[in-house]
């Protein structure tokens, strides 16, 4: 009967729930980087990136990416090309 | 008090009093400590030194270590287990050797007794051998070095020795450690005890005692079935450790840690668990054993000898 009421029941089965929150935690746990210093870097790589190239401020985004063997430091920073402001203007 | 004093002075700075240095002693611990000992001396020497470890407590350390200790010794190897946990010792009462208890691994350290004397020889599996925590002292009593030291002298006599390893990631753990070649990691399939072994993952790597490999306890098929409880994969996904055992939820290792007779020494009754735990000895000396389908249920034969023990009792 427990798997009809699986079937019934919305809410999906707590071994996934479990996994899923276990993943979260686990990504958290294991950089231990404080959130302000990752604000910092941002703030700081706008800086260095804005004196070369034109970019969008809101849209840059420095995160950690973790993998079982390393912890990435990843900055996704859109620019702002010629083209793209030729075609906004048009 | 003689003998005491002649054989068991094996604390480091003990070392220095007048009388007790044996120089071949002190020159071996010296170059261990050191980490000098050139790799091709230490694989001459075959014994394996494993720590059973999880981070979170209550998860089956202590009984998995009794009974790869006791399947181990089934085995015709020589086996020595340590409880590590000094100050809330347990080894000894699961295996069923309260009563045997003169002297622990304090009472090593610290001179007062030999290797010898303080080790307790199993009357079941005479090449079993247990040193026993101490009871009325707490981990500061011993250091990662004198851990050391006491399994570099069981090196020269032992195939295996266990290290039962406390809760937490303090210095009982650190001691357990300290002289491990290989690092056993017991995992419930639940939150917390995931999230702890996680952790010990990482510190494991960090002292470069790694890889740790996985021993899951307490496995409830139906439940994993039903996905309300995690599963062997999804343990594997989250810790990416290799997995050396399954072992799973059986009252007969309660009845039998009542008993003082780990499960692993018991006749062959066809029960899951007893058979994992010799599966998992049989790996730890390098044969591959395929897993066991814990989906299928012991024999009728089986628990009807279950069911016969309950109600002989």
């Amino acid at each position: 009967m427990a798997w009809l009421q699986s079937i019934l029941r919305s809410r999906p089965a707590s071994g996934s729930v479990a996994k899923s929150r276990l993943q979260m935690v686990l990504t958290h746990d294991r950089g231990d980087l404080p959130p302000a210093l990752l604000d910092e870097i941002r703030d700081e790589i706008i800086e260095v990136v804005t004196k070369r190239l034109s970019l969008d401020k809101n849209k840059v985004i420095v995160h950690l990416a973790h993998t079982t063997k390393e912890t990435r430091l990843v900055a996704e920073i859109p620019l702002q090309s010629a083209t793209t402001r030729r075609r906004r203007r048009a | 008090m003689r003998e005491a004093q002649g054989g068991g002075a094996l604390r480091a700075e003990s070392l220095d009093r007048e009388g007790e240095q044996e120089p071949m002693k002190k020159k071996r611990w010296q170059n261990v400590v050191a980490g000098t000992i050139p790799p091709a001396e230490k694989e001459k020497a075959t014994c394996k030194v494993i720590t059973v470890t999880s981070g979170k407590g209550g998860v089956g350390k202590t009984t998995v270590t009794a009974n790869l200790a006791s399947a181990m010794a089934m085995s015709g190897k020589k086996v020595c287990a340590i409880d590590c946990d000094i100050g809330l010792r347990n080894l000894d009462i699961v295996m069923g050797l309260e009563n045997r208890i003169v002297y622990d691994i304090v009472d090593i350290v610290e001179g007062r007794a030999r290797l010898k004397q303080a080790m307790i020889k199993d009357k079941r599996h005479p090449t079993l051998h247990l040193i026993p925590a101490a009871q009325t002292r707490d981990k500061s009593a011993v250091t990662p070095k004198d851990m050391v030291m006491v399994c570099d002298q069981l090196r020269e006599e032992m195939d295996f020795v266990f290290l039962d390893c406390p809760a937490g990631i303090e210095n009982g753990f650190r001691n357990a450690i300290a002289p491990s070649d290989q690092v056993l990691i017991v995992v419930n399939p639940e939150v917390s005890s995931v999230r702890d072994a996680d952790r010990i993952i990482g510190i494991i790597e960090a002292e470069e005692k790694g890889p740790g490999y996985l021993i899951i306890n307490r496995m409830k098929h139906e439940m994993v079935e039903r996905g309300e409880m995690l599963s062997q994969a999804d343990i594997l996904d989250i810790l990416a450790v290799e997995l050396i055992g399954m072992i799973p939820e059986d009252e007969n290792i309660v009845v039998s840690s009542n008993r003082g007779n780990p499960i692993a020494m018991e006749e062959d009754n066809g029960s899951t668990s007893r058979q994992a735990f010799h599966h998992i000895t049989r790996r730890l000396c390098g044969e591959d054993v395929p897993f066991l389908d814990l989906a299928k249920k012991p024999g009728i034969m089986a628990r009807f000898k279950t069911w016969v023990g309950a109600r002989a009792s």
